[in-house]
């Protein structure tokens, strides 16, 4: 792995200080555990590496009355773990936990959580020139794809983004806080994520020298629930994920304001509006919820390998919106 | 760009200072540098687990742990468990349980069980089963060390924190 000058800047003011306007000669460090892997194998090459771990104001959990503000540099098992959160945002907290084992979730950050690269095994290979590198094309179109998006149009990469937290995020209406030299700005969830298309470019919209310094998400009384289809308990990612969002919606009573957001079926998280539409003003149900499921899949155009994520998805809505109106997960027996 | 960093760290309850490269991992450090070869490098991508110590009193995969990020931090490793006493009770109970064959998993997973006894003394064997999806084991089936597991954690009370 090639070497590299490693800063540990106090303030968020000197990392963003030392960041460049182009991705790849300079990268930030959260826990690592994206970035370090990616340069093992020479997919990212930074000379230099600005560590956020010396900056204590990334590590803060502010829950006030509208909001609920937490640092980017707090690890995913801290968020899981949060009683606060967890009462309130049960998708946020559930889907945190799931994450590979408790060892990565340790020292796993949100920050780095947002902000990391995809999974597809042709980009993560340092021998595969693919379009993301300086390629021209995306091998999984015609090649092993079958963890890859289902909603393919618009994207010239099919990898799925891959962060289980975004699609959370998005259904609880949340935005990021990012700083850059110009100072600080908030960027709503739902435009955070971005296919990436070309070399240099990334899963999200920031730029090479913004830093994500907290995620804001408005306290509601949203009734939430997140739900993923694994093939095993740890270490890989969902197949897909669910998260919903509604007013009411328990114990019979209509849930409206309805989101649902899917996750490992698209470049970025994926707003399923039908399926919104389709449960919008109703009671949930077995039947109500599997009419959304239904109706998460329209406008699914999968490739040669992955047709199987259509069920997946039918399923994780469904039983994501169960669990949040409070029903008992029968599938857990 | 070749210059060295230095590092000052407790490791196992030792001071120890070290020069490291920017590009090392923790888990290079230990066992390259410092001999330490208790962790094991597996997948050296957070897959497996082998490379599992203690950061802070924090469970985390050492070759996914940059090494100037512990300057000033805290290291527990599978070399610090046994005490003059003798074997800490999750390596007797490994060793009367046979929860091992080719051995490289079991210094990650006596951490991790560790880790998880300081949180959760009284874990159900769902518990151990849930805590431990991040180690892998490609010898033993996993039975045994669920079994050792949860045999030892009454003797590990006050002993796992
Ligand atoms: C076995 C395994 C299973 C996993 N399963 C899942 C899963 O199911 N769901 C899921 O979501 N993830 C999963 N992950 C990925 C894991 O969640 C991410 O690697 C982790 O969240 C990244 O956080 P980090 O702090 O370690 O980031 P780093 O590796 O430090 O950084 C990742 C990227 O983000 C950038 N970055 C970091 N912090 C900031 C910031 N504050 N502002 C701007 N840019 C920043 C870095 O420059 C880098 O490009 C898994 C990982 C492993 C190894
Ligand atoms: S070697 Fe670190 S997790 Fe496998
Ligand atoms: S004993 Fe050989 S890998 Fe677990």
């Amino acid at each position: 792995m090639k070497n590299f000058s490693y800063y540990r800047p106090a303030t968020v003011e000197q990392a963003v200080s030392l960041l460049e306007n182009r991705f790849g000669n300079t990268e930030l460090l959260g826990g690592g555990t994206d970035l370090h892997d990616l340069q093992k194998e020479y997919v990212s090459q930074p000379a230099r590496v600005v560590s956020l771990g010396g900056i204590a104001q990334l590590q803060t959990v502010q829950v006030a009355e509208k909001s609920v503000t937490i640092g980017a540099g707090r690890t995913l098992a801290s968020i899981s773990e949060h009683p606060q959160l967890r009462q309130l945002f049960p998708a946020l907290a559930t889907a945190a936990g799931e994450i590979a084992g408790p060892q990565l979730r340790n020292m796993a950050t949100l920050g780095g959580n947002l902000c990391q690269r995809n999974r597809c095994w042709y980009f993560r290979d340092e021998h595969s020139n693919c379009l993301l590198k300086s390629g021209s094309t995306c091998f999984a179109l015609d090649g092993e794809n079958k963890y890859h998006s289902v909603f393919t149009q618009g994207s010239r990469c099919v990898a799925v983004t891959p962060s289980t937290i975004g699609p959370v995020l998005i259904a609880l209406g949340a935005s990021v806080e990012v700083q850059n030299a110009a100072g600080k700005r908030l960027v709503e969830i739902g435009r955070f994520f971005k296919a990436p298309n070309a070399n240099g470019e990334r899963e999200h919209a920031l730029a090479s020298n913004d830093v994500v310094v907290a995620v804001q998400i408005p306290v509601q009384g949203l009734t939430n629930a997140h739900y993923e289809v694994r093939q095993k308990l740890s270490s890989d990612w969902p197949i897909v994920q669910a998260a919903v969002s509604f007013q009411g919606g328990r114990n019979g009573e209509k849930a409206t304001d309805v989101k649902i957001v899917l996750g490992q079926v698209a470049p970025v998280p994926h707003v399923a509006q039908a399926a919104m539409r389709a449960i919008e003003n109703q009671s949930i149900t077995e039947q109500t919820a599997a009419a959304a499921g239904q109706a998460a899949t329209q406008g699914a155009k999968p490739l040669s390998q992955n047709a199987y994520k259509l069920k997946l998805i039918e399923v994780a809505v469904k039983r994501a919106l169960l669990l949040a109106s409070g029903a008992r997960p029968y599938w857990l027996a | 760009m070749s210059k060295k960093l230095h590092v000052q760290t407790t490791i196992n309850g030792k001071e120890t200072e070290l020069l490291c490269e920017a590009r090392q991992s923790l888990l290079e450090v230990l066992r390259d540098d410092l001999r330490l070869t208790g962790a094991k490098e597996g997948c050296n991508n957070g897959n497996c687990g082998a490379c599992n110590l203690m950061l802070d009193g924090r469970l985390v995969n050492s070759c996914l742990v940059m090494a100037p990020e512990i300057d000033g931090r805290k290291i527990e490793t599978i070399e610090g468990m046994a005490s003059a006493q003798g074997l800490h009770p999750l390596q007797q109970k490994f060793l009367e349980h046979a929860a091992l064959q080719c051995g490289i998993c079991t210094p990650g997973f006596i951490l991790a069980a560790k880790a998880m006894l300081a949180k959760n003394p009284t874990p159900s064997e769902g518990d151990v089963r849930h805590w431990h999806a991040g180690n892998l084991c490609r010898c033993t089936g996993y039975d045994k060390i669920i079994r050792a597991v949860l045999d030892a954690a009454p003797a590990c009370a006050g002993k796992c924190s």
